[in-house]
């Protein structure tokens, strides 16, 4: 016994030592605290703005919009960048979360896209910086489906009983049926959201099952014929699996972008805007979207990539692909009614 | 004779249900695509991955730490804790116990936002800001109960007489509880610490509330690639985490039946 206690003595001494040192390092540098998605960056990225800067980066991750709500609204967290979705950062805007950035810090802003600049969540650019972007459509299998697949009217057809998966996200799926009516997906009209949901019920037995993550491995381990997923999910599991295609409904989807934001109460906000710039610099937005394998905003990153990523229309979809897409709004007001038909969506029988 | 091949068949299956996902698992670390949905060859590139990213190392190194930490603190109090409590009298005992059992029976997320609540209001007292002090502190909370419960059984088990018997033959009280009691309910504390130690490596809930900027665990670090896929290279990390566990019970089976051969020899 003794011996156990001499064991944990000595386990204790060492953590506190290491911890000490650990703390020691990283005293007079300047410090900036950046939050974004688990694995969302090409990590040599932020080695390379520490030593170009001589700044000390402290790096988080999380995994869903509204965790890294809770966590920064709750004071527990002083990030000082963060990387939030589209809808977020309108709410944060609303909520004073944001800090409004000093554009004249961020002189490569100006090869952010057009397309990505005033968009409704941030209707003036004054607080955000697109980092990625994607859009919300449909995978299948060419195999399975022989059909040409060009609307959303497809996820509702009999002959694929049983072969169809649906995202387990609210706004994402009942966005689907709110498009296949031809409605914006954006809507406040409660008789709109009624006709979504009843057809949400009707496609239900259809259902394989409401999935997140997991469908990228099902698909491409050719589980099921369709399935809805990010485009940047579609890009990856086409490479895994060739028989998989991608298509953006006629009727329109949503269109996402991630963007970077700096937080209210930042002590180092010409820090942070330094790295949102670094960020827009053409070689690592470049060396971004190539690790990630999502889309990337930027003009110049865009001209380096290889001619068959962009000329995929899963990643780079044409103008006329996009024509009909929105970018989702916070819908702070309603959106417990869009709560209330996903549960009753998800409890029909 | 049925009935035997019925048992084994079953025990078989309990097995093949428990241990299936962790030999997939250990399967595709070391594949070559990224994938567990295709098979495409075989590679140690994870592994290699997994040793040049500082962010794993660093939330691994933490995970620890916090785990060995608020292990050995939370065995000490909930020993001592326990010892106290199997003295109280029944109304007052039977209080405390429930409140005992009130934090294991809570969800993890109230626990986890009320710590984070309660962080953030005692900073401008305490000058502590979340981070990795307050992730020890708020595992050493939810793991005390683990640890009283468990240490409780083995003092309802003690024989009273003993430790009266040696405080007859002049043993000090704390002589006695050091050499009489503490002996007696060692497996109890040991239990104790094991459960302390797994359910902090486990937690995320809690630590994600309770840490702040630049403090991450494994777990945490996990979650958050939920909207990418998990990587590899996390695979790779929990063979080489399964394989250091089933080594050290393998190690620690050895010396027990060495030992109690020895204690056999000598009787």
């Amino acid at each position: 016994m003794k011996k156990a206690f001499k064991i944990f003595g000595l386990l204790f001494s060492i953590i506190m030592v290491v911890g000490i040192l650990a703390g020691c390092g990283s005293a007079s540098k300047a410090q900036l605290k950046v939050y974004n998605w688990g694995d969302y960056i090409d990590e040599t990225v932020i080695d390379e703005f520490e030593k170009k800067y001589n700044i000390d980066v402290i790096y988080d991750t999380f995994a869903t919009n509204e965790e890294m709500y809770v966590k920064i609204k709750g004071g527990g967290a002083d990030y000082d960048v963060a990387i939030p979705s589209d809808y977020m950062i309108e709410r944060m805007i609303k909520e004073g979360m944001l800090e409004k950035i000093d554009f004249s810090n961020v002189p490569n802003y100006k090869y952010i896209d057009e397309r990505f600049k005033n968009l409704p969540y941030d209707p003036n650019n004054e607080y955000s910086v697109p980092y990625m972007w994607g859009t919300v459509g449909i995978l299948y299998n060419k195999k399975m489906v022989k059909e040409p697949v060009d609307s959303w009217k497809i996820l509702w057809d009999e002959k694929y009983k049983k072969q169809i998966f649906m995202l387990d996200s609210s706004r994402d799926s009942i966005g689907v049926a709110l498009k296949m009516l031809g409605y914006s997906l954006n809507t406040r009209n409660m008789d709109e959201l009624e006709q979504a949901k009843e057809a949400l019920i009707r496609q239900k037995p259809l259902v394989l099952s409401y999935v997140s993550d997991e469908v990228k491995n099902a698909m491409i381990s050719g589980q099921a014929a369709l399935a809805v997923v990010w485009s940047g999910d579609a890009v990856y599991t086409k490479r895994e699996n060739p028989d998989l295609e991608y298509a953006i409904p006629k009727e329109g989807s949503n269109l996402w972008v991630d963007a970077m934001v700096i937080l209210k109460g930042t002590k180092n906000k010409k820090v942070a805007e330094q790295f949102i710039n670094f960020m827009c610099e053409p070689e690592i937005a470049y060396r971004n979207t190539t690790y990630i394998g999502y889309s990337t905003p930027h003009t110049e990153a865009r001209k380096m990539l290889p001619p068959e990523i962009l000329n995929d229309r899963t990643a780079y979809p044409t103008d006329e692909d996009l024509k009909n897409c929105e970018v989702f709004e916070a819908l702070s007001d309603v959106i417990k009614e869009y709560d209330r038909v996903w549960t009753e969506v998800k409890a029909a029988r | 004779m049925v009935g035997r091949v019925v048992k084994r068949v079953y025990l078989y299956l309990i097995f093949l249900f428990l241990y299936a996902p962790i030999v997939m698992l250990v399967v595709y670390s070391f594949n070559e695509s990224r994938s567990m949905g295709r098979w495409s060859g075989f590679t140690l590139k994870w592994y290699t991955e997994l040793f040049k990213d500082t962010e794993v190392l660093h939330a691994l190194y933490n995970t620890l730490a916090i785990a060995v930490l608020s292990a050995v603190i939370a065995t000490i109090i909930g020993t001592s804790a326990a010892i106290g409590i199997h003295e109280m009298k029944r109304v007052k005992k039977a209080i405390v116990m429930n409140l005992t059992y009130l934090p294991v029976i809570n969800p993890d997320i109230v626990t986890g936002v009320s710590l984070m609540l309660l962080f953030v209001f005692t900073k401008p007292f305490t000058g502590m800001g979340l981070g990795f002090f307050t992730m020890l502190l708020a595992h050493i909370t939810f793991n005390i109960p683990y640890v009283i419960l468990s240490v409780m059984p083995k003092l309802k088990q003690l024989d009273r007489h003993i430790y009266e018997a040696a405080l007859d033959l002049g043993a000090t009280p704390s002589y006695a509880l050091r050499k009489i009691v503490i002996p007696q309910i060692m497996p109890g504390i040991l239990t104790g610490f094991l459960l302390a130690f797994t359910l902090s490596i486990d937690d995320f809930v809690i630590s994600f509330f309770t840490t702040g900027s630049g403090v991450s665990n494994i777990a945490i670090y996990v979650y958050s690639m939920a909207r990418r896929g998990v990587n590899p290279k996390i695979n790779a990390l929990s063979t080489i985490m399964f394989i250091t566990v089933l080594a050290l019970l393998l190690i620690v089976n050895k010396r027990m039946s060495k030992d109690n051969s020895k204690v056999k020899e000598s009787v």
